[in-house]
């Protein structure tokens, strides 16, 4: 009785009769998501595709260009997963972030000057952490609508969506508002906005370690317990593609070299000699790839191993039994539009600081890449399922079509037919793959 | 002489485990639950039984918190509580076990059974280790076939999923077990398992409310039966004085045994 969990220790998921175990078997006993490893295996080929159409989008410099585009949608799409899990839809995100990097500009340009000062190094920190206040607020405002006032969350936030666009007119006077703080642009980016050279590797480093410790700890646990293990050579390899897909990311990064007229004003102000050829700085990783990297992390550590996290999931299957086990469900909901309101407000940091100040129509459009991102990440509306790092990778899908048919000469209007398309028949293939697993 | 259940006759004295009093639930002009007192002793089944619409899942899900009552008084262990939602109930060692069996499909066993109560570390993160390893050993006691810890919960068979949610009762010392249709989705093997299980969980003295259609459930588990007819309580017997005709006819007529005309038992026969 009480050695079941002992009986099986060390064979792991490879079905021991049938012969040599199918490539299928081999990914299962890893234990990783197959759904997961498909999207990697589509975004690879979509980057193949792109290469042979022309290979100058292979260069790093385009990497850099697009993986800091796809950071404010990708950082929205990690709640909006939990939103959609929890049997919601959130259609104002875009909006939200229109406002609040409206928010942003307005503070900095006009506010700013007059009472902490242009000079303030804290500037962009207090801008920051009042834009999250500000979308907390929004947040909890549609969330309580929602939760509490029991109005279906696509109608709040279709009010939502209407309602804060036409704020940002009323808000700015109808015009475009800038400057930001030099420093608040950094987080939009660019040469100096990143992590360059010698830290971007310590940094690699460090999530690489990182990584190989939590596998280890994991284990030990498992065995402490007595539970089914992973076969080593399993583990192994996890971490070994963990630590090469880290170290290539920050090699690529480090690649790209900052322009030479940038380089040579940066040799001038540091009294820096330049050698031939010009000074090679190393550009690294901008900081909205940090910043997505951190949210990614935070997202799922939140929604897997915290009770929050649980407590949307279990009322995403099956609300009635949520209730029925004591779980708060009208705060649970209404947090989640709560942390949605955070993440606008830090997707509107990374949008307005790469266009040095607030647009009318920032975040235009965002709620369909956004939603399009977490679905095609494997997220279902029928509630209870849905990952972080599946939205992500989502996001990045959504944006290489976005960018790299751009790219290879699409026009908008033909990037947007693909996408459609593209957007259908994964989740088509999804669920009739789940009817069929059923 | 009927079969009687094992373990030692019910006391039914000294303090119940829990007496629900007067109790009234309307829904709208609907009179669910009217003026009814039931109650529970230690190591006692008491079976609820009545037609649909009788108003027994009504009454249980006040005791479980799921319900308001209208009006009506609840006493456990001769304490007058209040129970205004199922965390209330759960403090008070009221676990239930709902026909639906309240599953969260998407979820693993572990998960299911500690929903709403997680096992968290020191840092307030889910322990999900430990959550598994206490499933393992609860499950080991209940079906110990049972190897699926970490699939969703709505890919386990129906007898699977029921040992979830009884499990999910067993692990948390339920004082009072409420359980509404324990048996009607399972298989003949997997119902005997479920009344095992109801015998041992009354000789650790648990006091059980056992909601059943079948009338045979009931007569072979419980110790009283208490029947429902309309929203009230038509009588509460104790099983040896009755047959199952009598509670059949409670059910059907909604008066007692001897107030039933010998036209009414006629036409019952014809009926039957």
């Amino acid at each position: 009785m009480t050695d079941v969990a002992g009986t099986s220790v060390g064979t792991g998921t490879v079905p021991e009769s049938g012969g040599r175990p199918s490539i299928a078997d081999l990914i299962r006993a890893t234990e990783i998501d197959l759904r997961l490893f498909g999207m990697v295996l589509a975004l690879v080929l979509i980057w193949i595709g792109l290469g042979l159409a022309n290979p100058v989008i292979l260069e790093p410099v385009n990497f850099l260009t697009f993986s800091v585009q796809a950071a404010s949608t990708a950082v929205i799409a990690t709640g909006m997963v939990l939103v959609i899990v929890s049997r919601n839809i959130d259609l104002s995100v875009g909006s939200v972030v229109g406002l609040i990097g409206m928010g942003y500009a307005v503070f900095m340009a006009n506010i700013v000057p007059t009472t902490i000062g242009l000079g303030n190094p804290f500037g962009w920190l207090i801008a920051l952490a009042l834009g999250i206040a500000f979308g907390a607020l929004i947040g909890a405002f549609q969330g309580f609508l929602i939760a509490y006032a029991e109005i279906p969350s696509f109608v709040v936030t279709l009010g939502g969506l209407l309602g804060f666009r036409g704020l940002i007119w009323q808000f700015s006077g109808g015009t475009t508002v800038a400057p930001n703080l030099p420093t608040f642009n950094l987080l939009g980016g660019g040469p100096e906005g990143s992590l360059g050279g010698i830290w971007a590797w310590l940094l690699g480093a460090i999530i690489s370690v990182a990584a190989v410790l939590l596998l280890l700890n994991a284990r030990r646990t498992r065995r402490k317990y007595g539970f089914p293990l992973r076969p080593i050579w399993a583990e192994t390899a996890i971490a070994i593609v963990s630590v090469a897909v880290v170290l290539a990311g920050v090699y690529v990064a480090n690649a790209y070299h900052w322009p030479p007229g940038l380089a040579t004003t940066y040799a001038q102000a540091h009294g820096i000699t330049e050698p031939a050829g010009g000074l090679q700085i190393e550009a690294g990783i901008p900081i909205p790839l940090l910043i997505v990297i951190a949210v990614t992390i935070g997202m799922t550590f939140l929604s897997t191993r915290r009770r929050f996290g649980r407590d949307i999931f279990a009322y995403g299957g099956n609300p009635v039994a949520a209730e029925l086990a004591g779980i708060n469900t009208k705060w649970v909901v209404m947090r989640t539009f709560i942390l949605m309101g955070i993440l606008c407000a830090i997707s509107a940091a990374i949008a307005s600081a790469r266009l040095n100040g607030g647009t009318l129509d920032l975040g235009t459009g965002y709620e369909l890449y956004v939603i399009a991102a977490a679905v095609i990440g494997g997220t279902s509306f029928a509630g209870g399922i849905g990952t972080i790092p599946g939205a992500i990778l989502g996001a990045l899908v959504v944006q290489s079509l976005q960018y790299g048919l751009g790219f290879i000469g699409f026009n908008s209007p033909q990037v947007n037919m693909v996408a459609a398309v593209v957007l259908v028949a994964v989740v088509g293939i999804d669920s009739w793959n789940r009817r069929r697993a059923r | 002489m009927t079969e009687t259940a094992t373990g030692p006759a019910p006391s039914v004295t000294g303090t119940p485990l829990v007496v629900m009093r007067n109790i009234n639930v309307a829904f709208g002009g609907v009179h669910a639950v009217r003026n009814v007192t039931i109650d529970l002793y230690p190591g006692e089944v008491v079976g609820l039984v009545g037609g649909n619409g009788a108003g027994k899942s009504t009454l249980t899900k006040v005791l479980s918190g799921a319900q308001r009552a209208d009006s009506g008084e609840i006493v456990i262990n001769g304490t007058t509580v209040q129970i205004t939602n199922p965390r209330d109930a759960k403090a008070y060692g009221i676990e239930t076990i709902y026909q639906t069996l309240a599953l969260a499909d998407n979820l693993d066993a572990p998960a299911n059974l500690f929903l709403g109560r997680e096992l968290t570390t020191r840092l307030g993160n889910l322990d999900d280790d430990r959550m598994e390893d206490a499933t393992r050993k609860v499950m080991g006691r209940l079906n110990p076939n049972f190897h699926r810890f970490t699939t969703p919960v709505v890919s386990l068979s129906g007898g699977q999923r029921q040992a979830v949610a009884i499990a999910r009762a067993v692990y948390f010392n339920a004082k009072i077990l409420i359980m509404d249709e324990p048996t009607a989705a399972l298989g003949p093997a997997e119902t005997a398992q479920v009344r095992n299980l109801v015998r041992q969980l009354k000789s650790e003295g648990i006091g059980i409310l056992l909601i059943s259609h079948d009338i045979h459930d009931v007569y072979d588990l419980a110790d009283r039966v208490s029947v429902m007819y309309h929203g009230e309580i038509v009588d509460t017997v104790n099983k040896h004085d009755v047959s199952t005709d009598d509670i059949l006819g409670m059910i059907i007529l909604g008066k007692k045994p001897g107030d039933v005309t010998q036209k009414e038992l006629e036409q019952l026969e014809l009926r039957g």
